[in-house]
């Protein structure tokens, strides 16, 4: 407990007071500041108990790589969980409580896991847990996930808003360090189209907290002007708190913009993030480098940090970790940190460098840093220990399309592979480890055409580097991942029992996973599995980088298409006049279907066997619009149809209907349908509301791919026609009332006409006689925009006659009674064979399905057809689903005879029916077999029948 | 992935409706004996790492079924061409 604010420096805003919360406490912090520099400031270390074990600890970067400080940031229905206190920005009034402990962060009675830690090896979950194997699921699973896991995510809707957004350029700049402004800067001022997206709140990058010196002036300052002049261009867009998280085919980037993140609620109209998905003509990666932790004993104890996260906080956000510091490195790098904190009037107790054979055994203390004791036997006082194990390119981005990082032996580090020009990386993430070559290699990734511009004057620190990775001597637990709480002992052990693979190894240790994917340990996790495995670091290789880099919000993907606007909605254009029945919709697809008309007081299938009843006995008017209707012409209009269709419909004679069914290239069948022919060169198909678009895509492919050759087009006119049906024996009544100028009879309209006719003074119209109801009926489409007028109109001219209007629950009571096959027998199983309508099948020509509806087995004779069912009890209630057994078989996949594919209760009948798929089932009618409903948990007795239950002659239909 | 569609121009995947191996020929054959290559023809596909030419519809767009020839490895889109206009005559 001993951060503290430093007195003057840094780039807050140190006359804006913040007051914020964690885990209930009061603190004060400055603009400027994140979440982890205020409570480092105000003296707190201890900000997170680990994943396993339960160990205290604290924050070890300044940056998105965070593995330890994640918090859940805000309350009730914003909260988030797993945010990093370090990117985290400070706003007044911010709340965050600390996770994964209980009771409390000092006190969590879990770490007692620590004493128990030798359970706790790498592959413990396969281990430990695997006998009994009941225990399992009822024991061991509910334990781990309490005791384990990260934070808690909110359980109410997320009042925020979210969008997405597209972005072209000609050159997108990842990181706004150095290389990045220049990269920006020279490209901008040649007229390039550039973007320039940094992660972090202010752009600038190691420019914010390192004290460097370009052309005469600080790095800070120089930046600012840098930024200031492409703010300035209105060739440049400026995208700070932005993380570019993938990169994808076409050179496209994906980009999480955080545009409310740092304010309680967002103001009025605003969202909290935007997606963004770049086009990029080129791109940079000038995302910088990771500085890796040293593996030894203590090195989670909240104190100890990364070298360059130290300096950061105090140089940025004047935020000292602590008062004395112990430094422990492997590189030059380290010593800027001993530097700049001796400047701030820090105490440096000890700069240990394992290239001078120094080496910290240990780190002793709790919850916070007490000592570090060396591996000559000294020990050295201090409040904090700052580490550096060398620098990792940040090369995640150039190989989210599968390359693999190459190793680097001279900085002792994975640099990107080449991936040509579009894509290029620049500066540290590309190992540059100079300023003066970030700057030079910024300018020439910008530099378009011409000469390139001269590079700003810098003062260079060498850079040197001796690989080291475990100091083995450590007695105290050494972590490699913080995060997963994998220590070193745990890849040798990896090896050792034949997971040496680096994948396998990933797997095993859990090194690697969670929210920060191994940014901080997976390289020292790969060096020491390496030497365990007796190969090079560049044998070993990396695991798969993927996409996302940091974590995106669910809200951030869902984007606006949540709740109502999740997809669109189709109405019909009936929709209007259904409402005025007051209908009851169902969504059928993006369809709302008008499903029953119910009176006051009536259930659903009261009213659907009112609406059932009426129509049968006088006139009913359905709204089926919903159907898909595509418009065909041209010369070779019939042939194209009769490949199309496995029956004919080139000898169709004009005026007239025809059922059609369609099969698949496999010989199943796909869609059926009644198609009419309305000049020689002209038809009107229709298909199922359910494969509308399917068959549409399907036509596009048959004539594009197979058959261009032929003279045909189509279109869709699905939504062009508003179509009704009128059914009932007071149909043509009813209709005769509308129509202009002729007598309905049996010359006129026979049954499966289809012709033009004009309806209530002039109004254009299709009539078509066809039946789907089993009873005389008419179909009558009229332009869209009339359909209202029209269903009005035939409501108005049957009155008299006692007309009712039906939905699709009343339409499909009528079809399983009739027998009519629909979406529950079509269902990408049967043939037409097992429907019945076997004879269908020309043998006079090709169609698409014809060879393939030959073969063995979809000819053979146990197939399962369509048979009717009814309950040997008359008064039962049958359901769709229950399987079909011979009378004394038990229930198994063997003795499955078949299924019950749609039910309905029959208003005409006054029993439940059905239409089941059978084995052989043309052969059983009048057969009794055993119905078995496992998933209601009865069986009952069913009496197979001929699929026509109602009406068995079709005198209805013509009469 | 973007898909260069030769009416709409370059367009993201999207758009577009990936159906499958566009090398494969329909047979013209009904005779029993063509059976085999009725089989090949429905069931029997390459999975080829490298070029690989697909039939795909800008479902989203023009509607018009295309052959777009890219790498299955490198996602690399060589060619985009209009099915009606590829077609091979038997």
């Amino acid at each position: 407990m001993s951060g503290f604010r430093i007195a003057r420096g840094g780039l807050i805003d140190r006359s804006a007071n913040l007051n914020f919360k964690f885990d209930g406490k009061s603190f004060t912090g400055h603009q400027g500041d994140t979440l982890a520099s205020a409570l480092i400031a105000n003296g707190v270390h201890l900000m997170g108990r680990s994943f396993k074990y339960h160990r205290p600890r604290g924050v070890i970067s300044a940056g998105a790589s965070e593995p330890n400080a994640l918090v859940e940031l805000r309350e009730g229905a914003r909260r988030e969980a797993n945010t990093r206190a370090t990117i985290v920005e400070l706003y007044d009034g911010l709340t965050a409580q600390s996770q994964n402990r209980w009771p409390s962060l000092e006190n969590d009675f879990l770490a007692i896991n620590s004493l128990a830690s030798s359970i706790f090896v790498a592959g413990f979950y396969y281990k430990t847990f695997m006998w009994p194997k009941s225990f399992w699921e009822k024991i061991y699973e509910p334990l781990i996930r309490k005791a384990a896991g990260l934070g808690t995510a909110s359980k109410e809707a997320d009042p925020d808003t979210y969008e997405k957004a597209y972005a072209h350029c000609d050159l997108l700049v990842i990181g706004s360090g150095p290389s990045g402004l220049m990269a920006a800067r020279t490209a901008a001022r040649s007229g390039a189209r550039v973007i320039l997206a940094d992660e972090g709140s202010a752009l600038g990058g190691s420019l914010l907290f390192e004290n460097e010196e370009i052309d005469g002036t600080t790095g800070s300052t120089f930046a600012q002007a840098v930024i200031s002049e492409l703010a300035s261009m209105p060739n440049v867009t400026l995208m700070p708190r932005t993380t570019i998280f993938g990169w994808f085919d076409g050179n496209i980037f994906g980009g999480l913009e955080r545009v409310n993140d740092h304010v309680a609620v967002p103001p009025p109209f605003e969202p909290r993030q935007r997606y963004w998905r770049v086009h990029a003509k080129r791109a940079v990666l000038a995302a910088g480098a990771e500085e890796r932790p040293l593996v030894f004993g203590g090195n989670d104890v909240p104190g100890v940090m990364l070298a360059s996260a130290m300096r950061h906080y105090a140089n940025r956000y004047g935020a000292a970790a602590g008062k004395s510091i112990s430094v422990f490195t492997n590189n030059a790098s380290a010593q800027r940190t001993a530097v700049d904190l001796q400047a701030h009037g820090i105490n440096i107790a000890a700069v240990v460098d394992t290239r001078k054979n120094g080496k910290i055994i240990n780190v002793k203390g709790g919850k916070s840093v007490k000592s570090v004791s060396l591996a000559d036997g000294s020990h050295f006082e201090c409040d904090a220990v700052a580490m550096s194990g060398g620098w990792s390119p940040i090369v995640n981005l150039m190989c989210h399309r599968g390359a693999k990082p190459i190793w680097n032996e001279t900085i002792a580090a994975f640099t990107p592979p080449d991936m040509g020009s579009q894509f290029t990386a620049i500066g540290s993430a590309s190992g540059k480890m100079l300023l003066s070559e970030c700057l030079r290699g910024g300018i020439a990734a910008g530099t378009f055409k011409g000469k390139t511009p001269p590079t700003p004057k810098c003062r260079d620190e060498a850079f040197a580097i001796q690989p080291f990775w475990w100091v083995k001597e450590s007695t105290g637990k050494a972590f490699i991942d913080y995060q997963n709480d994998a220590t070193a002992k745990d890849l040798p052990l990896a090896n050792r029992e034949g997971y040496g693979h680096v994948e396998l190894a990933k797997r095993y240790t859990t090194t690697g996973m969670a929210t920060d994917q191994g940014k901080l340990g997976n390289v020292n996790a790969i060096a020491i599995l390496a030497e365990a495995a007796g190969k090079s670091i560049s044998e070993m290789g990396t695991t798969t980088f993927r996409p996302m880099y940091t974590p995106v919000s669910f809200g951030a993907f869902a984007g606006p298409f949540t709740g109502h606007h999740f997809q669109p909605v189709r109405k019909t254009p009936l929709h209007e006049w259904c409402v005025e029945q007051g209908a009851v919709f169902v969504e059928t697809g993006l369809w709302m279907r008008s499903s029953w008309f119910p009176k006051a007081g009536e259930d659903w299938l009261t009213s659907a066997s009112r609406e059932v009843k009426a129509t049968r006995a006088n006139v009913g008017l359905c709204d089926v619009s919903t159907l898909g209707k595509i418009d065909i012409q041209g010369k070779d209009a019939g042939t194209f149809l009769d490949k199309i269709y496995c029956n004919t419909f080139s000898t169709l004679s004009i005026g007239k209907a025809r059922y059609g069914l369609m099969l698949r290239e496999d010989g199943v069948v796909f869609d059926d349908g009644t198609t009419s022919r309305l000049a020689d060169d002209h038809y009107l198909m229709t298909t199922t509301t359910a494969n509308a678009a399917r068959v549409m895509s399907h036509i596009e492919f048959c004539h594009q791919a197979l058959w261009p050759e032929m003279d045909v087009q189509y279109v869709s006119v699905t939504e062009q026609w508003a179509q009704m049906a009128i059914a009932g024996p007071k149909s043509r009544a009813t209709l005769q009332k509308i129509v202009d100028s002729f007598t309905l009879n049996d010359e006129t309209t026979p049954y499966l006409v289809a012709k033009d006719i004009t309806i209530l003074g002039g109004l254009t119209a299709r009539l078509f006689r066809i039946s789907f109801s089993g009873e005389h009926a008419y179909e009558l489409a009229v332009p869209a925009d009339h359909g209202n007028m029209v269903a009005r109109a035939i409501m108005q001219a049957g009155q008299e006659f006692g007309i009712v209007p039906y939905g699709v629950e009343a339409l499909s009571i009528m079809r399983i009674e009739k027998g009519h096959v629909a979406g529950g027998e079509l269902n990408g199983t049967t043939t037409a064979g097992d429907l019945g309508l076997g004879k269908m099948m020309s043998t006079k020509k090709d169609f698409i399905g014809r060879m393939m509806a030959t073969r063995e087995g979809m000819v053979d004779a146990a197939r399962q057809c369509v048979v009717g069912i009814k309950p040997v009890d008359k008064t039962m209630k049958i359901r769709s689903g229950g399987h079909l057994l011979n009378q004394n078989d038990k229930p198994s996949m063997a003795n499955d005879q078949g299924y019950i594919c749609s039910v309905a209760w029959s208003p005409m009948l006054n029993m439940w029916l059905g239409l089941a798929l059978l084995s052989n089932g043309r052969a059983r009618h009048g057969e009794v077999v055993k119905v078995f409903d496992g998933l209601r948990g009865h069986h009952y007795l069913g009496e197979i029948c001929d699929p026509v239950h109602f009406d068995p002659k079709n005198e209805r239909l013509h009469a | 992935m973007l898909i260069p569609c030769p009416h709409c121009g370059t367009r993201p995947v999207e758009e577009f409706t990936f159906l499958g191996d566009a090398t494969v020929i329909r047979p013209t054959s009904l005779e029993p004996s063509s059976m085999d290559d009725w089989m090949d023809y429905v069931y029997l596909r390459d999975n080829p790492r490298g070029n690989y030419a697909e039939y795909v519809q800008h479902s989203g767009g023009c509607r018009a079924w295309l052959v777009v020839t890219r790498n299955t490895g490198t996602h690399e889109v060589h060619s985009a061409v209009a099915a009606k206009a590829m077609k091979a005559k038997p």
